[in-house]
Formats: structure tokens, sequence, C-alpha cells
């Protein structure tokens, strides 16, 4: 486990030292303030929920793009062998990757906490969707990255993971609004796979441990999906 | 210090190395030496544990491959083919990285990582970025990458391939210089470089073990195909032919080129058996006067390309 301290470190360090984080981080914050911003004085109402509402359509671009290189540009210039034939455990690579991405998606959310400020001082704002807003993001978030691990495993091209994760992660953030394409008899069973819905709960402010499950689901099943695949290749 | 048994490996179909057995002494310096194809990196691979075997059993002093991997990786350094590292880090982040993963730190940190500056020659392009260096420096901070921890065992995958014959020797050198206590496997297609630097040759093709031993043994091999060399003076071709022929383990005879009053005969030897003192004895019975006797065992080329190309 110590091992994956260090990943993780060089992993979040990568991204600042690059172009990479600003670039995404700045996409981020103009998309999505812009469609905070436009509808947020014709509501007329000091809310956030119009920011977190657009949020699993925004993930699904952003995140894959922050992990599309984590293992595809490893195997493409090779450097994955010179990691995993150090003292390391495959998890524990995964591990780092993982939580480098996460504390990405958690800085990458920080300034819009100032959107929450601001709404504050502009009527009577009620605290307790927004902090479940943020948490439900930073859920929403981590899923995603683990979801861009996964498809970042599966092909050495970034190009192809970012599509892959963006592909997947749209699916499950669309999945439960699409609901007359499926028969009855799953309706329920497609509802509670779907990222939105579980989010949506959360972003009300209700912390229900069915949601919070669920997120650590799609988790664990991502990344062990990853090391199955990075285990597969030897 | 390494045992390897019945090692086989299938890549889908195909058979890259297919049961090899093999034991590598403490202190050895062993080259791989194959043609391109013949399973050398997939070897090198599953002894570092970057690949899996498909069957048979790695033990590397008390730990095998498939329980102890990791303690395994903590007594091995490995520089993979052309030293494939991050693009985007700085030589010294990379360093730095590799020691917090291999547990160094503090103090014993900053001394690896100055001993590998020195050692590599690195001083310079510590701040560098690694995408910019050329690939002699690459493969020098790959170098350091695998002895950062003072490894007991030293796998390097073709480290000299693809540089130029200067950058070759930098390297042959940095090699030799932590052989003398170290257990090193170093794979390559280049015979010289085997010859250079190993005390042990292991040549394999199409995945198995075509020839095994000392460069000496190999090129004395079992004596067949050894040549000897004769010049002579004061006789002709056919005296020499009629005495020489008669000796024991001579199977041909041919004439080189010599100066006017010398006969340079070249001798092919086919017993395992050194037929010198034979040679020597029946010159000595004659009035003739030997001018030269020599004996070459077959070039390690000639042996790797027997052994290689049987198609």
């Amino acid at each position: 486990m110590a091992q994956a301290r260090h990943i993780f470190i060089k992993e979040l360090k990568d991204y600042f030292v690059s172009p990479i984080a600003y670039i995404v981080i700045c996409i981020f914050l103009l998309i999505s303030g812009w469609f905070f911003f436009s509808t947020f004085f014709l509501i007329n109402q000091a809310t956030l929920r119009t920011f977190f509402s657009m949020l699993p359509l925004i993930f699904p671009f952003v995140i894959p793009a922050v992990t599309m290189r984590l293992f595809a540009e490893e195997l493409h210039i090779g450097s994955f062998e010179m990691l995993l034939t150090l003292p390391v455990r495959l998890s524990d690579v995964i591990i780092g990757k993982f939580l480098a991405c996460v504390v990405f998606v958690a800085l990458m959310m920080m300034p819009t906490f100032s959107y929450a400020i601001w709404a504050s001082f502009m009527g009577d704002l009620d605290w307790g969707p927004v902090m479940g807003g943020f948490l439900g993001a930073v859920l929403l978030g981590s899923a995603y990255s683990a979801i861009g691990i996964f498809a970042s495993a599966t092909t050495r091209n970034q190009i192809i993971a970012f599509i892959v994760g963006m592909v997947i992660c749209f699916a499950l953030s669309l999945v439960d609004k699409m609901l007359f394409f499926f028969p009855a008899t799953i309706l329920p069973f497609i509802h509670y796979l779907g990222a939105g819905f579980h989010f949506e709960n959360i972003a009300k402010g209700i912390i229900d441990s069915r949601d919070i499950i669920y997120f650590i689901s799609v988790i664990f099943i991502a990344l062990y999906g990853a090391e199955l695949i990075m285990q597969e290749k030897r | 210090m390494i045992h390897v048994e019945k090692l086989t490996k299938y890549y889908g179909e195909l058979c890259a190395v297919n049961n090899i057995d093999l034991d590598i002494r403490k202190g050895e310096i062993m080259g791989l030496l194959g043609p391109n194809g013949a399973g050398k990196t997939t070897t090198l691979r599953m002894l570092t544990g970057y690949l899996e075997p498909s069957s048979g059993s790695i033990r590397v002093k008390d730990f095998t491959t498939a329980q102890d991997m990791l303690s395994i990786k903590r007594l091995m350094g490995y520089l993979p083919e052309s030293a494939p590292l991050y693009h985007n880090m700085l030589v010294y982040d990379y360093l730095e990285y590799v020691a917090g993963i291999r547990g160094l730190d503090g103090q014993k940190k900053a001394e690896r990582i100055k001993t590998m500056v020195e050692l590599c020659g690195l001083k310079g392009i510590m701040h560098k970025t690694i995408g910019e260096l050329s690939k002699g420096l690459k493969q020098r901070v790959g170098l350091a990458h695998a002895m950062l921890d003072d490894p007991e065992i030293l796998v390097l995958d073709e480290p000299t391939s693809g540089l130029d014959p200067n950058q070759i020797v930098e390297i042959r050198d940095i090699i030799r210089s932590i052989g003398k206590d170290k257990t090193i496997v170093i794979s390559t297609h280049i015979l010289s470089e085997a010859e250079a630097t190993c005390d042990r040759i292991v040549i394999i093709d199409k995945g198995g073990i075509v020839a095994d031993g000392s460069t000496e043994m190999l090129k004395m091999g079992a004596g067949q195909g050894k040549t000897i060399y004769l010049t002579l003076k004061d006789t002709g071709l056919t005296q020499a032919r009629e005495v020489i022929s008669v000796v024991k383990g001579v199977s041909h005879i041919h004439e080189e080129p010599s100066a006017a009053d010398e006969l340079r005969l070249k001798l092919t030897i086919s017993t395992p058996d050194d037929p010198r003192e034979a040679i020597y004895r029946a010159i000595k019975a004659t009035d003739w006067t030997l001018l030269e006797l020599h004996q070459e065992g077959k070039s390690l080329e000639k042996i790797f390309r027997e052994l290689t190309q049987e198609a």
C-alpha cells in the first residue's frame, strides 16, 4: 500500500506539471459556469440545482480526458514494463492512479464552490443539497474515473481510451433517462443502473446508503476489470 | 542464484519459449544470445515478473515467482530493451520516484542517487526532461533505474542496441565495473559484445537452448571444426601432406597462400582431443623448419550461425 502512495504522488504531479490539468479544468469551468449562469438569473432562485444537474452530462467528456493516458500511455511507450518490474503490485498501481484521479476531480470541483458562496449572498441558499451535490459530484467523478481507468487499460491508444470511457460514462448518465427503450420487466433494474439517478438523489441532499453503495460498486467493478485486463496481458 | 525449470511461454498458439532449464550462479555475468525472435526478451520478462510463464517455474534464491514475486523484484534491477522511460519527467524526479517505490528514503536515497549520478555519468542532465535526451543518455538513465537499489541481480535486455560505438564502450564499462560482485543477465544479438562482457554464454533459438558454456568452451566447442595453422620451411606440399595427414584427428589439409619459400597449411581437426603435440612430434622427426603453429577455435559468429541457422 505504501507503493500506491508513490504512484499517486507521481500521477498527480504529472497532471500539474503538464498543461493537461489546466486545460481540462479551464474547459470544465467554462462549460459548467456558462450552463449555470445562463439560467441562474432566469430561475430567480438561490439554488445550484441547474449546476449539479449538468454534471452527469459534462463529466463523461471531461473525466475520460483525464484518465485516458493513465494506462494507454504506459502501454504505448512501454514504461509499464519498467513500472511492473519494480517491487509493486498491480493493484497498488491501479489504486495509486485512481486516487490521483479522484483528487484531481476534487481539485477541479473546488473553484465551483465559489458558486455556492456567491449564491448564498444572492438569496437564502439551502446548504443541504449543496453539500450533497458536492459529495455526489466527487462520488460520480470517482466512479467515472474508475471507468476511465478501465477504458485506458483496454488499449494502448489514448484516443480509443477516451472514446470508450466516454461512451460507457455517457451511457450510465443517460440510461435512466431513456427508460422507454426497455421492456417493463427490467425497468427497475435499468433505472438502478443509471448513475444520473443516484447522483440526483445525493444532490437533493438525501444521503442514502443505496446510492453510496452504487458508486462504490461501480468503482470496484471498473477497477477490478482494469486489473483483470492488465493481468490478462501478462 | 537463479534456477529456471521447464520454463515455457505461449502467446496464443505461438510458442515463444519452449522448456528452458537454466541455472545462473551467483556472481556470474551471463549473456543470452540468439537471433531476433528467439525468445530472449520473453525469457527475461518472465524472469523479472513482467510476464507470467505458461508453465514451468523460476526460483530466485529461496523465492518462487509464483509466490514471492515481490521479494524477487526487490532483488532484481531490470532494464528493458531501449529503456522505455516516462518522457515527461525530469531525470532527477524519475530517479527519486523509483527510489521511493524501492523503499529508499532520506539519507540513503540521496546517497544512492548520488552514486548513480557518478557511476552512470548523469551529472549534467539531472534537470532535463527524459524525452529530450539522446538514446545513449536515456540508456544510462535506464541503467541508473535498474541499479538504484544496488540489487543483487541485474537483468539487462539489449543494453547497447542502437548506440554508437563510443556509447557502447561506455555502457560496457559500467556493466563490467558493477559486474564484479553482482549476478548479471544480459541479452544481446551482438556477439562481440557477449564475448567482451560475459563469463558464460547461453545461445537460444526458436525458444530453446542450443548452447551453454563459457566463451572459451563454446569456441573450442566439442573440438569439431577447430583449425590449426602451420607454417613450414624446407619442405614441399606433397611431403608435408604425407607426414601430417597420418596424425590422428587431422581430417583435412589445405594449402594457404604464403611467402615463396614457406609453406602455410590449414588443418581441419575433427576430434575433441588436442592434436598439437602429435603434429609437433611428427614434424620434429623430419628435418623441416617449423615457423609457426597456432590453433584457432571457431569464431563465436560461426558457432552462432551454425547453431541458429539449421532451418
